[in-house]
């Protein structure tokens, strides 16, 4: 492998992809061999930078320099300017919405500035389809350090000390897990890498393992070292075609370099891994559902215990952990427990990567010490609520997360803060919602997800969900009634109390986050049958105010049913019997006599 | 076995470790209730996908509620089975289960025998909350020559899948689709029909709900009954008569079979017999076709096919036509009971007393569901003729007798007419794992040998273990039987003969664990396998107490080889009473 002097690398997450960052990529290549420079210059696709919503993404190094908003026609002037020319391409740089300066690398962004990237830490700095970079930064250094210095004891001893909790939503200690795991012997036990990464809108495993594949290899040989494992298997869903792309070279590469296979490092030791493949069923992110899944069974739980350490993959012993979780381990063998736990509040160690979206300024990937409060995430990182308006809720932990709102902005974001305020950690999907968002809807939305992706094994997730969702139609129609709310209620509270699994229990989280602090939002849509935020289409009524309307008849013609009435130059009326509330009269009108009540 | 210490409900119970909440509770005599949950103990079969979560209960300490039935218990636990949070639970999941299950009891077929019926009564629900906006998952209606299945009122509770896939290794049924939509049915939705179903009715056995029912052929009984120019003739299976006392509250294990003779005379059939005659016929066929390739076998005879395999079971004669039709040459040739009666009658019989077989109508009352089946085979009738009509159940015999006006404890004891009716104790103890070898034995034994069997009872042939086997010696030769109940079981030995392994000269296999006392269309054992038991020690007794036990000593079949065959395995009993086997290929097809 020749090393090439300047790499070009294009971010390939999901945002940037999403706006043609491969045709960036192309761009890019094809005026470098036009320019006959592929001696010197490699385009590399990397995972995710987190400027997600900046895409597409793209960094020349090693200068370090960060272009935002790249088309495939400003690749000519990449190449010639800066790679040819060694000047900065300047208006394809960030510019800071304070200083109006424009900013070089990354690491002179604000948002950026405020992260702490662990995890995340050679994603979109190495090429991670070569493994050589990835030891240029300290890749299996860790794994040299415990196959050849350390007693497995020892190892979990480091893990448990550095207080690491498990990242993919459960946030059990991950030391215990593994010692529990190295308890129970038998004569075959499987590390496993849970990448389901179910949550719509959380890409975080998917940027470690497109962006720094070796990492996760790295921890899962660590792991197996340590409850005596000499397999392991990486469970992703087919739909990351790259991130399995990726894995596989690095799989491949690592076994080249003895880094993998047999007698790892001429220890004795061996572990291999392989992947298996998920078809994308959320549920399938719970342990012992994804274990089903990769035996060929139908993918949904069963009851723990047994769990996995005792009764996994094959009945045999199973340590599963996720992606995230893995990618933290290296750094804590080499920089110790006490560094590690020095992050953090007293019981969330580390930093934690969130996956911010919603009405947010700056959407994409971050990673922040675990108590970092939601106020520096959203008005520091994320650079506060877009278009001016009011912060009115943030949704954390995913599709079943929950709620939080103003008065929670000041509390540090940790695994059991978030417990307590009725929310969760889960895989840290952020999403944050304005003043413009129907608080009943969005539960609404949330639940459409949990209803469709129940597997349907216990009833109370898969009829009660259902129920759930039902009962929100009915209010969101203005169809419910008081009573409801205690209905709805209790509907949750059982659900959660009576599930199977994970999904199940925390699937009603954000009806009752929302109920809990958005009461008068609900009782607005049961007694007065207003929707507040104006959201709920059968609730909202299009009224024209007579002072300010000409009676210019546009509204009237422009509505298709008829509902508009009146003589010329004089106010109209909408006749609410008969309006479908399209919206149409509200837009023609020039003299915001149309309003929605 | 290490015991712990735990207390439900303030009392104290101790446990050996791995019990669970459920079983602990039931020692105290706190009865949990469940739904999804069901165990046959004695043949090692469980069921507990926790799925249901109506058996939930408070564990200290615990953060939700644990299911009792897949919950172990442990040291120092304190478990609380009907605090106001269990209650409100349970009961909300109920009304949850209950709003999409359709509201049809009145015509239902498992209507007050229903498992979810009762668990509504027990727990007083009374109305559904939000029943007008809840909606129903539908699905469309399947029906097979044997069995209906009705989506709508599936529960998910798993047990037919738990069934099909784990006790018998049929592979028919598995869930599909998800959340909502989700329930137990062929891959890719396809019928019955086009699955691997070998009809053995273990399915509908367990379901707690109308969801899994047999098709019901009484309608058509009824009319023929009704039809002056039709004689019709009813057999009834060995199994019958020792479980359908049970529809009429009687214990597990009565004998009803003079009464239920009884009961058929006044439903009008006109000639009442017994299958128990065709056992005994097919034992003089199977066992001297044993006999014969035993010979063969011992004389160096490379084409005689050891073990031979028992052909009664249609639900057997299913599965090794479709998973095993390489060998399809290995077992008996012999047609089951039911077809047997149904060719002599149509035969014989019917010139006996001088009617034209269209006019003789034979009806079946079988233990099985496979039979409904096994009877519409196209091999079984002449010119579109069936050998046996119609085949119907123990529960739609139960059904028909009480629409009848008859309550089957206040009627006289019965007797069966001749010469159908006529039976041996071997021909009785068909309708228990272990009974047709044991029947074979009796006879085989004796006209190998040429002596008279000083013992009848072959124990070592009995009991409930899924495969058994024994050496019984003949005289010197020592005879190799191996025995399956349950397909999951007859799997087992089958691999082994395939595989050329198999050390046995004769298998016994039934489909339904336990043999036809457990088929697929008794009365509903509720996951109590003590009634099983029951029904088994009933058919032992019925053999004890019959003055011959063995078949070839049935005088009326010693007179139909005289009159009528010849002798076994004749030209014209093989015409009549054997058959052959044909490869079942998997028929997928595409959704309508």
């Amino acid at each position: 492998m020749t090393k090439k002097k300047i790499q070009i690398i294009v971010c390939g997450g999901t945002g940037c992809s999403d706006k043609n960052s491969n045709a960036v990529a192309e761009s890019l290549t094809i005026e470098i061999e036009a320019n006959a420079l592929e001696n010197d210059v490699k385009v590399v696709r990397s995972g995710c930078f987190g400027l997600c919503n900046l895409g597409p993404v793209v960094r020349v190094m090693p200068d370090d320099v960060v272009y935002i908003g790249v088309k495939p026609s400003d690749a000519q002037e990449i190449i010639d300017e800066h790679i040819m020319k060694g000047r900065v391409v300047e208006r394809l740089l960030f510019t800071d919405a304070l200083t109006g300066k424009k900013l070089r690398s990354a690491q002179e962004m604000s948002g950026y500035r405020k992260q702490m990237r662990i995890v995340l830490r050679n994603c979109g700095i190495i090429d991670p389809e070569n493994i050589e970079e990835a030891i240029a930064h300290d890749a299996y250094e860790a794994l040299a350090r415990v196959l050849t210095t350390m007693t497995p004891d020892e190892v979990i001893k480091i893990v448990k000390d550095s207080g690491l909790r498990g990242r993919g939503g459960g946030g059990f200690p991950t030391g215990l897990k593994w010692e529990i795991a190295r308890k129970n012997k038998a004569d075959e036990k499987y590390v496993v890498c849970n990448a389901d990464e179910g949550d719509p809108g959380a890409f975080m495993d998917r940027s470690v393992l497109e962006g720094d594949p070796h990492a996760v290899l790295e921890a899962m040989a660590i792991c197996g070292y340590c409850i005596e494992a000499s397999k392991g298997l990486i469970y992703i869903r087919a739909e990351y075609p790259l991130a399995v792309a990726r894995l596989k070279t690095a799989i491949a590469q690592a076994k080249e370099y003895g880094l993998l296979g047999e007698n790892i490092m001429n220890t004795g030791f061996s572990f291999d891994i392989e992947i298996r493949y998920g078809a994308g069923a959320f549920v399938c992110g719970e342990e012992t559902a994804l274990i089903h899944s990769m035996e060929g069974l139908r993918g949904e739980p069963t009851v723990k215990p047994p769990f996995p350490a005792e009764a996994g993959f094959r009945g045999k012993p199973t340590n599963v952990n996720n992606v995230e979780t893995f990618a933290c381990i290296s750094p804590i063998i080499l920089k110790g427990a006490e560094w590690f736990s020095s992050i953090g509040t007293e019981k969330s160690k580390g930093t934690k990567v969130f996956a911010l979206a919603g009405k947010i300024n700056n959407v994409g990937l971050i990673e922040v010490p675990m108590g970092t409060t939601l106020r520096e995430v959203i008005f520091e990182i994320g650079g506060g609520i877009r278009n001016g308006k009011k912060f009115k809720a943030a949704q954390t932990g995913g599709p079943s997360g929950g709620c939080l709102t103003e008065k929670h902005l000041d509390t540090p974001i940790d695994f059991d803060n978030l417990v307590a305020a009725g929310s969760m950690m889960g895989s840290g999907g952020l999403i944050v919602m304005d003043e413009d968002d129907c608080m009943v809807s969005v539960a609404k939305f949330f639940l459409d997800f949990t209803v469709e992706e129940s597997c349907g094994k216990c009833a109370p997730c898969r009829i009660g969900n259902k129920r759930l969702h039902e009962l929100l139609e009915h209010i969101t129609k203005g169809k419910g009634v008081p009573a409801d709310l205690d209905r709805l209620r209790n509907m949750c509270l059982v659900i959660k109390d009576t599930s199977l699994c994970g999904l199940g229990q925390s699937s009603p989280n954000p009806v009752l986050s929302t109920l809990e602090n958005f009461k008068d939002e609900y009782e607005a849509h049961v007694t007065a049958k207003k929707c507040p935020a104006g959201k709920c289409r059968d609730l909202m009524e299009y009224f024209i105010i007579a002072e300010n309307c000409v009676g210019c008849t546009a509204c009237a013609r422009v509505c298709p049913v008829n509902a508009i009435t009146g003589e010329r130059k004089e106010p109209h009326v909408i006749n609410p019997e008969i309006c479908i509330k399209c919206g149409a009269c509200k837009e023609k009108c020039k003299f915001d006599a149309i309003i929605i009540k | 076995m290490e015991t712990i210490t735990l207390t439900i409900d303030n009392k104290k119970v101790d446990v050996p470790r791995g019990t669970t909440i459920l079983k602990a509770a039931r020692q105290l005599g706190i009865d949990i209730p469940t739904l999804c949950y069901m165990e046959l103990h004695d043949m090692n079969i469980e069921n507990r996908p926790a799925g249901c979560r109506i058996c939930v209960t408070e564990v200290q300490g615990r953060r939700n509620l644990a299911p009792a039935c897949a919950t172990k218990c442990e040291d120092g636990m304190v478990v609380k089975t009907h605090t106001t949070r269990v209650l409100n639970a349970r009961r909300t999941v109920m009304e949850f289960i209950l709003s999409d299950h359709p509201k049809d009891c009145l015509i239902c077929p498992k209507s007050g025998n229903c498992e979810l019926q009762s668990m509504a009564h027990k727990l007083g629900i009374r109305e559904i909350p939000g029943a007008e906006i809840a909606a129903m998952s539908t699905y469309r209606k399947d029906t097979s020559p044997s069995i209906i299945r009705d989506l709508d009122k599936c529960i998910m509770c798993r047990r037919c899948e738990m069934m099909c896939n784990d006790v018998q290794t049929v592979g028919a049924l598995s869930a599909v689709n998800r959340g909502f939509m989700a329930a137990v049915a062929p891959a890719f939705e396809q019928n019955l029909e086009h699955s691997p179903c070998t009809y053995c009715g273990q399915c509908v056995a367990v379901c707690p709900t109308g969801a899994l029912t047999e098709v019901d052929h009484t309608p058509e009984v009824l009319r023929v009954l009704a039809d002056p120019t039709k004689t019709v003739v009813v057999q009834t299976a060995p199994a019958v008569r020792a479980a359908l006392g049970e529809e009429f509250g009687m214990k597990p294990g009565t004998l009803v079979t003079g009464k239920m003779v009884t009961a058929l005379r006044a439903l009008g059939f006109d000639y009442v017999f017994d299958t128990d005659f065709a056992a005994d016929l097919t034992i003089m066929e199977e066992g001297t076709e044993l006999l014969d390739r035993l010979n063969r076998y011992l004389k160096g005879d490379k084409t005689a096919r050891l073990p031979i395999l028992t052909s009664c079971c249609p639900g057997w004669v299913n599965f090794f036509e479709y998973y095993f039709p390489d060998l399809k040459e290995v077992p008996s040739t012999a047609k089951s009971p039911q077809q047997m009666f149904g060719a002599i009658a149509k035969s014989y019989f019917a010139e006996k007393i001088k009617v034209n077989r269209k006019d003789l109508v034979v009806v079946s009352i079988m233990p099985c569901l496979a039979k409904k089946y096994e009877c519409q085979r196209d091999e079984f009738s002449v010119d579109g003729n069936r050998d046996v009509d119609f085949s119907i159940s123990t529960r739609e015999l139960a059904a028909f007798i009480k629409q009848a006006n008859l309550d089957l404890n206040n009627l006289e004891e019965g007797e069966f007419d001749a010469p159908l009716g006529e039976s041996t104790g071997a021909g009785v103890i068909f309708g228990t794992t272990g009974g047709v070898i044991e029947a074979a034995v009796r006879t085989a034994y004796e006209i190998h040998t040429g002596k008279k069997l000083d013992r009848i009872d072959f124990t070592e042939l009995r009991g409930l273990e899924g495969v058994r086997q024994a050496a019984i010696d003949f005289d010197g030769l020592e005879v190799r039987i191996g025995i399956a109940h349950g397909l999951g079981n007859a799997r087992k030995l089958l691999n082994d003969v395939r595989e050329g392994k198999s050390q046995f000269h004769a298998i016994e296999v039934m489909a339904c664990p336990g043999g036809c006392i457990g088929g697929g269309g008794q009365p509903l054992h509720h996951g109590n396998s003590e009634i099983i038991k029951a029904r088994a020690a009933a058919i032992y007794e019925e053999d004890r107490k019959k003055p011959l036990r063995k078949s070839h000593e049935n005088p009326f079949i010693i007179k139909l080889y005289e009159e009528f065959l010849g002798k076994p395995n004749s030209e014209k009993a093989h015409h009549l009473l054997h058959t052959k086997y044909f490869e079942k290929k998997k028929k997928i097809i595409v959704k309508q």
